[in-house]
């Protein structure tokens, strides 16, 4: 539970951050709420030479909507993206992370940028086709969407000498949303977690997406099982069958508490839930 | 112990309520708030890690990555070349003739127990196993240094699995004994062959009973400061008195220069209960270095080096007639200790013994303990130490055998219930218990939830894939060790006694201290012995100090562990407040001119019976003593009086519980719904500390049940090494237990009380288990191990349903 030594710094402008981050080399790391980069640090399976702080950069905070879209800060933290329920899915995503502490603290851009496959945000943002801000050195900016910014465990778009400064989502506004998370303890890390976006006309269910939490070494789409229920009845027969492809192609990392077999039926049984809610039928 | 603020605040409180009304002389039955509570929710308590002494250094451990491997060398230069860093030593640099103490030498057993030094030896034996001591002057300092020392090892083949590790062939644990096993030993009474012979039906079963860990809030930590001709070492322990023992003996300092303190301690739940080498090595090298070294272990420590509990394999074969009465019951109990052996370490299993008749007059009942060196980390006593091992042999496999018979599991129970007994229930196995009622706590419990209401919900529920189940267990248990006859070296074979000690000191304002031996780490002793003394003086609870921890002040006495405490050590402290109201007696008799057995305690006051009006409060009584004005001729200045208390017999608790569980068919997972739970430790001292004990039990057995294990792979590496693989249940997963009593007098001691620490541990693991195999028999379960995670349960299901899990 003790760090090997590191250097600290909590600049007070982006441009200090991305400029202590350049100067710091390759071992320096940006910190934000710290709940995942410090714990790994304490077990010295992390000894980053530099912590670059942002707390104290401004700008990096708040939840916005404008023209139809949702601003979110980096720095915004679990907690608050929780208590903005007009937020669908990510709110109710967000509202299962570990428990309070790690809510009032952890943020979404940390979360995003560790790219851990077993955080429910990741996946989440997939679904929602979320755009991610990227700003670097001389303060040019690029946005990443959701769908190709994870790229290998624990590896995203994000360049070393990058801050990831804001999320912006789409409202989803009469889509219904649907979040199934499996695991063993409530503050746990998913088994499995499954987020759902519907969007019905009339009965039949107009557009689908499906997200897939630790199904993988990234999180997933699952796109066999939105291509089989798009344009189907709202029913749960038809769910259910397409359900049944929501493993498709994955291959789930194991552990003592759950086999890749495991895993796979969870994610047919937490997709169909998911859906089911998702579609007003839960 | 009280100590600084907190010390100050009950002189405080005592002072406040000498001045106020009589006290009301019934404190003991009542659920006074904990007097411990409000240093510990304000951040005032001091544990080890708040102590810091001048010139202090720290302490870090280089441990083995490796399961099994012989030393080829260990190069410390680098570590001992890194600014900050004094000392690195190695087994070698250890002038100690002996190593960790192991205390059972059971007559006529044999048992194969390896040397276990303080660093190893020439080869590493688990994972964790420390091969280097480091000291600096930085905490972070010499945590670097460890990573600096270099240690090639030279690996050697891994033994995990105990019943692998007993067959011909297998790699050895301890090459110089040439076998794994480190005993055969069994307890048993009557005609196991007869019994069998009688049975209409036999069922036979393996149970796995894995391992788990203590789980304690405060990790432990250790400072010793060798100053002058004296050794202090502060200690995050169950068993002061015990360390300063064998601190004394290891290091070779006469044990009247050796003070432990145990300050706050943040649980223990056996854990704590051993003499650990992090408290010996910070010792010696202290001694060594004439600075005051500390170590505090980190998580990752405490669940690699802080030692496991359980860990055996059960097979139980049982028999019995057509109508359920039982006839013989064996168990063939496989024990897997680990590599060394800690202090309590092979006489844990055969605990699990001397419970096995549980509450059933089976006539022939033998118990056989083979226990087993493999290369992980010793086991030792954790809350219950063997008596949940039993517990839930008996408890799961009465379900198993009422399914056999097509019987309802608590007629079966009835059926085979010893009667109620008041004084003495002499086992076929020898053991006696003291007093029992089991139908009656049983009925109480049955009251508080109607199985045929839980399984009409259960239809009614598994329309919708959840499968609802009932478990029960009715226990008993053995605690209150002593007596020192029966655990002692002419019987058990434990090198020690198992009496306790107890002074009250009541000083001259009337104020009373109170001494045990006990060693109390977040049982509220303070709260219970306080109420204890009071009653027996006529004061308030808040007028008497409890005062533990600290081998400095009071008798010797045997520490805490094994819910040893009120029945032994608050029996002690009555018995001493006893002799103080004897003679508190005897100056008021002498002052009022009356016959000391005249004199009654009535509202607060010692007074001639009849007299009420004229009679001396606790505090003039003291006046008189300590000034030795109007005192009786001849007697002794002061009010002053110890007790060493040997009990006569164990005490045995005993309960009902009930759980009703949620199975999630699709998934596996297992939800707690409800649980109710009726205890009998005899007359309640304080309610709510029962309760808080019984609350606390259950949450253990739960969590072995379904959520903690601590588990190594082929390879001996520990995969459960953090508090995110070893999950330990939270409020989020628990029920609001129901908890209620029944009150049968103890007749070992004058309190009739019995424990309670352990109980709700003990009846757990088999109410869930049960509850469970109910819930899913509708869909062709009929067993299943622990844990109950939801894979293996979703196996359970797939494997039942014909198909292999896919």
């Amino acid at each position: 539970m003790i760090p090997a030594e590191f250097d600290y710094t909590a600049p007070e402008t982006l441009d200090d951050a991305l400029k202590a981050l350049a100067d710091g080399g390759e071992d320096a790391k940006l910190l934000a709420g710290g709940h995942s980069l410090l714990p790994l640090m304490k077990l010295r399976l992390a000894a980053p030479s530099l912590l670059v702080d942002l707390r104290k950069v401004p700008g990096l905070h708040g939840i916005q909507r404008e023209n139809g879209n949702w601003r979110i800060g980096a720095l915004t933290p679990h907690a608050a993206l929780e208590h903005t329920p007009d937020l669908g899915v990510v709110s109710l995503a967000a509202g299962t992370i570990a428990d309070p502490q790690v809510r009032n603290r952890g943020t979404i851009g940390g979360s995003l940028a560790h790219g851990d496959p077993a955080s429910d945000l990741p996946a989440v943002m997939m679904i929602c086709e979320a755009s991610i801000t990227l700003q670097g050195a001389g303060g040019q900016q690029r946005s990443v969407s959701a769908n190709e910014f994870f790229q290998d465990y624990l590896e995203t778009a994000v360049e070393p000498n990058e801050v990831l400064t804001e999320v912006r989502i789409p409202a989803y506004d009469g889509w219904g949303f649907g979040y199934e998370k499996f695991n063993r303890r409530s503050e746990d890390w998913a088994m499995v977690g499954v987020s759902a976006l519907v969007r019905k006309d009339g009965d039949t269910i107009a557009d689908v997406r499906v997200g897939l939490t630790n199904m993988g070494s990234v999180p997933l789409r699952a796109k066999a099982v939105e291509d089989a229920l798009r344009g189907q009845s709202a029913t749960a027969d038809s769910i259910a069958r397409a359900a049944e492809q929501a493993a498709e192609g994955t291959s789930p990392p194991a552990d003592l508490n759950a086999s890749a077999d495991y895993k796979r039926h969870l994610a047919r049984v937490m997709t169909r839930r998911a859906l089911e809610t998702a579609a007003g039928l839960g | 112990m009280s100590v600084g603020d907190a010390g100050a605040e009950v002189t405080r409180i005592a002072a406040e309520s000498t001045n106020g009304a009589p006290a009301p002389s019934n404190h003991v039955g009542r659920s006074l708030r904990r007097k411990e509570d409000p240093r510990l929710i304000t951040g005032r308590a001091s544990y080890v890690d708040d102590i810091n002494l001048v010139g202090q250094v720290w302490a870090a451990w280089v441990r083995s990555p490796e399961a099994h491997a012989k030393i080829v060398s260990i190069d410390t230069s680098a570590a001992k070349a890194r600014e900050g860093v004094i000392a690195v030593y190695t087994n070698e640099d250890l002038d100690m003739e002996a190593g960790l103490p192991m205390a059972w030498v059971p007559p006529g057993v044999e048992v194969n127990t390896p040397d276990h030094w303080v660093l190893a030896k020439d080869e590493v034996k688990h994972v964790g196993d420390p091969v280097a001591l480091v000291i600096g002057d930085d905490r972070y300092a010499v945590v670097d240094a460890a990573e600096d020392v270099v240690v090639e090892y030279d690996p050697l083949p891994v033994i995990t699995d105990p019943e692998k590790a007993l067959e011909e062939g297998s790699p050895l644990v301890h090459e110089k004994f040439g076998t794994n096993k480190v005993c055969d030993w069994s307890l048993g009474g009557g005609d196991l062959e007869a019994g069998f012979a009688e049975a209409d039906v036999i069922i036979e079963r393996r149970i796995v009973n894995h391992r788990m860990a203590g789980g304690a809030i405060e990790p432990r930590g250790v400072l010793a400061e060798y100053r002058g001709d004296r050794l202090t070492v502060w200690s995050s322990t169950q068993v002061p008195h015990f360390l300063r023992l064998f601190l004394a003996i290891l290091l070779g300092v006469s044990e009247d220069r050796v003070r432990v303190i145990a300050p706050e301690v943040g649980g223990g739940f056996g854990s704590k209960l051993n003499i650990y080498a992090e408290e010996i090595g910070c010792a010696w090298a202290a001694r060594k270095l004439g600075r005051p070294i500390k170590w505090i272990e980190t998580r990752s420590e405490g669940l690699m080096v802080t030692h496991h509990g359980r860990d055996q394999i059960d097979y139980v074969k049982v028999g019995a007639k057509r109508d359920g009465t039982l006839t013989a019951w064996h168990s063939k109990i496989i024990a897997d200790v680990g590599a060394y052996q800690l202090l309590l370490t092979p006489l844990i299993p055969p605990l699990s013994a001397f419970v096995m008749c549980g509450v059933y007059n089976t006539p022939a009942v033998v118990t056989d303990v083979t226990s087993v060196h493999t290369n992980k980390f010793p086991t030792d006593a954790i809350r219950g130490a063997g008596r949940p091992e039993a517990t839930h042999m008996i408890e799961v496999v009465m379900d198993q055998l009422a399914s056999e018979l097509g019987m309802d599991p608590l007629e079966l129970r009835r059926k085979n219930f010893i009667p109620p007994f008041a004084e003495g229930h002499e086992t076929p196995i020898g053991v006696v218990y003291d007093s029992g009622n089991y139908e009656a706590a049983l009925d109480k419990l049955l009251e508080h939830i109607d199985p045929a209401q839980v399984r009409a919900e259960a239809e009614a529920l598994r329309e919708q894939g959840i499968y609802r189940g009932i478990g029960f267990s009715t226990y008993t248990e053995i605690c209150g060790n002593a007596p020192s006859r029966a655990v002692g070296p002419a019987a058990f074979g434990l090198q020690g006694g198992g009496w306790e000690s107890a002074t009250v000191r009541v000083h001259g304002t009337g104020a009373v201290t109170l001494y045990t031996g006990t060693s109390p780490h977040g049982q509220g002793h303070e709260t219970g012995f306080a109420q204890i003394v009071a009653d027996k003086l006529g004061i308030d609870p808040q007028q008497v100090q409890v005062i533990h921890g600290d081998t400095d002040t009071g008798p010797f006495g045997l520490d805490t562990y094994g819910s040893r405490s009120l029945a032994v050590g608050g029996e002690a402290a009555a018995r001493a407040a006893d002799k103080v109201a004897a003679k508190a007696k005897a100056i008021v008799a002498h002052q009022l001119e009356a016959a000391p057995e005249d004199i009654e305690l009535r509202d607060g006051k010692f007074s001639v019976r009849g007299s009420p009006d004229k009679g001396l409060t606790l505090a003039e009584v003291a006046g008189a003593a300590y000034t030795t004005m109007e005192m009786p001729d001849g007697m002794e200045p002061g009010l002053d009086e110890q007790s060493f208390y040997d009990p006569e017999n164990f005490v045995f608790p005993f309960g009902a519980h009930a759980c009703v569980v949620d199975v999630d068919a699709e998934t596996g997972k297992v939800k707690v719904v409800r649980w109710v739970a009726v205890d009998d430790c005899g007359p309640a001292i304080n309610p709510m500390l029962i309760d808080g004990q019984v609350h606390g039990g259950i949450v253990h057995g739960i969590g072995q049940a379904l959520y903690e294990r601590i588990h190594y792979d082929d390879a001996g590496q520990l995969v459960t090494g953090t508090f995110v693989d070893y999950a330990l249940a939270t409020a989020a997963e628990l029920p609001s237990f129901e908890t209620d009593r029944t009150e049968t007098p103890s007749p070992v001691n004058s309190l009739a009380v019995k424990g309670v620490g352990e109980a709700g541990t003990i009846a757990a693991t088999p109410a869930i288990t049960n509850a469970v195999i109910d819930a899913l028999r509708p869909l062709g379960v009929n067993f299943i191990n622990m844990p109950l995670t939801p894979m293996r349960v979703w196996e359970a299901i797939q494997e039942a349903k014909g198909g292999v899990p896919a």
